[in-house]
């Protein structure tokens, strides 16, 4: 890259022109405040081109191999994809709403909405800005409304569906929503722009989770595929959200996720994201607690393998009194994998007794793996508690001794502890039934390995 | 059982044991005891396997073949069993876990077929019951917020499923008041066999009292300075190690 990126301008990166291709097929296109939308965000993207490290956000991951390989869009999903059975982390026999989509792509025929409660909505991005574009447009873009963003403004431009979740005051939706996205369906590499609401109102709760997952075959690489996801996320007073998901795409796939979330008064946001997939992956999340005793959990975890990049940038903004964070991420890394972690805190001065607690763990596997861990508080009120710590290490030698001292071999032992290291953030989420899951992946992770451990 | 010849080992390139000859064979007790920093724990850690003990000289033979060549996972496989002076936690592994993977783990090795839940299950439940133990330690992370008599027992507990030939205690007083070194012991001697040998290693003479050896050896300054029968540990108990450290240095 040379220097002069800060001054050029990219109106003919090879994104840009896929909005020619696309823009036929984009939804809302009767709706002038949505094409004016996209637009200027397009216009921002142009201005700006894909995030380098040069911008003080990006320092650990270079989006650069995304433009090498040549993504191409489709505006219409593939009339010849069959697919018998999408995957499910939920066991088979519970209730649960489902939303499937490929490449980007709605099926309903893979979904199954089943009943919802009174004043609870489940629904697409294109089928909301059908049924009631005037709601849409009081949410699009209003939490996720930063400037600096070129992937949320690629997104913005480009989103063709996703899934919208809306509760009225008081809607407790009992069954978790299960929103499951498969990659890699296309004859040729593939880029997509989900775009998601989720907006709770006061005293409403409901529990998702988001499953990135692929349609090749174990063990065969299909063609690379684009998942650029934008989400907006508003809790109002009391709402709490449980927002669970699964980065299980292709090896060869590329993943970025952004999710803006406003908390109001005594509302949880209760997220965790466990990253096994794609050669380069960053979840970014952005929390505003804007309302008294607004809490929220970022947690997450990560295994990453060959020449995988995973990384978890969060960003929580205290803003008024009496809230609190926590963040723990833990994360295994091998061979030439490279984990990034970077966590910012921020308290601003009104808010007094925050209390906000923030652990990156990693546990590095190969003297080639690296973590780039990045925690950062800054604390503009003089009454709060707040802590940060973040560590790197190869096993515990005791520990593995003395299970190899009662027989277990090494490459078990190794396994034995790397899973019970990970056990933690799984247990300690609250959709009990998602665990056995992601128990598994990590299973499945380990036992591919165990050769190498 | 267990042939010790001339055995030297370093840890950190610093020569600890200097010539080391000791036979014990099926059914005996010896008690290897010492002061502190006579070599003790690190002819533990040279039995078992640790990394960073290293054999520089002499031969180890169990069973007649080569117990140095061995992985930490062979020689438990062929019945060598360390009980831990300071039982490692391992948060996240539950006990039972860690005993039904541990006992396939050593099955396997022996060529046995594998116990299935329900077979664990039942060998656990007859083991808990002959040591006076209850299940909720079980169900924890392996030594995880236990007492230490707690920890303890739970290498007795390991000892029990895996039914070694030569189980090493080392310094298996240590951290315990006098119940829990009785409950400790008892649970020992309950798992005595005459196919079976101990070497018990300890500082104080007390435990001694409740596994009562055929042998003592005294060890100081990394050689073994003098052998003889149970009376030797009342002898060591009145006099001290002084006469060894002293006789050794001049």
């Amino acid at each position: 890259m040379s220097d002069s990126m800060t001054t050029e301008t990219f109106t003919d990166h090879p994104f840009v022109a896929h909005w020619g291709a696309l823009r036929d097929a984009l939804p809302g296109q009767d709706l002038p405040w949505l094409s004016q939308l996209r637009e200027s965000a397009l216009k921002r993207f142009a201005g700006s081109g894909l995030p380098t490290p040069k911008q003080e956000s990006w320092k650990y991951t270079n989006l650069r191999p995304i433009e090498k390989v040549g993504f191409g869009v489709d505006g219409a999903p593939r009339a010849c994809i069959s697919i018998d059975r999408a995957p499910s982390l939920l066991p088979a026999a519970s209730d649960h709403h489902r939303l499937v989509f490929v490449d980007g792509h709605y099926r309903a025929d893979l979904s199954t909405l089943g009943k919802l409660p009174d004043g609870a909505e489940l629904t697409t991005l294109r089928e909301m800005l059908a049924r009631d574009p005037d709601w849409v447009e009081a949410q699009l873009g209003v939490t996720a409304n930063e400037p600096g963003q070129p992937l949320l403004a690629l997104n913005t431009a480009m989103m063709m569906n996703g899934f919208v979740l809306r509760l009225a005051k008081g809607a407790v939706l009992h069954d978790p929503i299960e929103v499951v996205h498969l990659g890699g369906a296309g004859d040729r590499p593939l880029a997509y722009h989900p775009r998601n609401l989720v907006v709770l109102e006061a005293g409403s709760q409901a529990t998702l989770i988001e499953h990135h997952t692929h349609m090749a075959p174990m063990n065969e690489e299909g063609q690379p595929y684009y998942a650029n996801i934008g989400t907006e996320v508003v809790l109002a007073e009391g709402a709490v959200l449980h927002h669970y998901k699964l980065q299980a795409e292709a090896l060869n796939a590329f993943h970025t996720a952004t999710v803006h979330a406003e908390v109001a008064a005594g509302a949880l946001y209760d997220a965790f994201a466990m990253s096994t997939g794609a050669r380069l992956s960053r979840n970014e999340i952005a929390v505003r607690l804007a309302g008294e005793a607004a809490n929220c959990h970022l947690n997450g975890a990560y295994l990453l393998r060959g020449e995988q990049h995973c990384d978890n940038t969060t960003r929580i903004d205290h803003l008024v009194p009496s809230t609190a964070c926590s963040e723990v991420f833990k994360g295994v890394v091998d061979d030439r994998a490279r984990a990034v972690f970077q966590g910012k805190i921020t308290v601003h001065r009104d808010a007094q007794h925050t209390n906000g607690h923030q652990l990156s763990k990693v546990l590095l596997l190969s003297d080639k793996a690296e973590i780039d861990a990045k925690p950062e508080l800054e604390i503009y009120a003089d009454d709060v508690v707040c802590s940060h710590g973040a560590t790197a290490g190869d096993l515990d030698h005791n520990a593995l001794f003395y299970l190899r001292a009662r027989g277990i071999p090494e490459p078990t032992a190794r396994a034995m502890l790397i899973e019970a290291f990970l056990a933690e953030t799984v247990h300690n989420i609250a959709a009990q039934g998602l665990c056995p899951a992601l128990m598994s992946s990590i299973g499945h992770w380990l036992a591919d390995r165990r050769g190498d451990l | 059982m267990l042939e010790i010849k001339n055995l030297h080992a370093t840890v950190d390139g610093k020569e600890i044991l200097k010539g080391i000859d000791l036979t014990v064979n099926a059914g005996e007790i010896h008690a290897i005891m010492g002061p502190n920093g006579s070599g003790k724990s690190t002819l533990s850690y040279v039995l078992s396997g640790r990394e960073g003990y290293e054999m520089t000289e002499g031969e180890v033979l169990f069973k007649g073949r080569n117990l140095i060549d061995m992985e930490p996972e062979e020689r438990a496989g062929e019945g060598v069993f360390l009980a831990f002076q300071y039982p490692v936690e391992i948060p996240g592994v539950p006990n039972t876990t860690f005993l039904k993977e541990a006992l396939n783990s050593v099955r396997r090795y022996r060529g046995e077929d594998e116990l299935d839940a329900m077979q664990f299950v039942k060998l656990v439940r007859e083991k808990t019951k002959l040591l006076h133990m209850s299940d909720d330690m079980l169900k924890r992370a392996v030594n995880v917020g236990f007492s230490g008599g707690e920890k303890k027992r739970n290498e007795a507990l390991q000892m029990a499923i895996l039914e070694p030939s030569l189980a090493i205690l080392d310094e298996t007083d240590s951290g315990l008041d006098i119940d829990a070194l009785k409950t400790v012991a008892d649970s020992v001697n309950l798992l005595r066999k005459p196919e079976n040998a101990l070497l018990v290693i300890t500082h104080y003479q007390r435990l001694l009292d409740y596994i009562v050896p055929d042998h003592v050896h005294v060890l100081a300054q990394g050689r073994i300075q003098r052998s003889g029968g149970k009376e030797l540990a009342l002898e060591l108990e009145k006099n001290g190690y002084a006469a060894f450290t002293a006789g050794a240095a001049a």
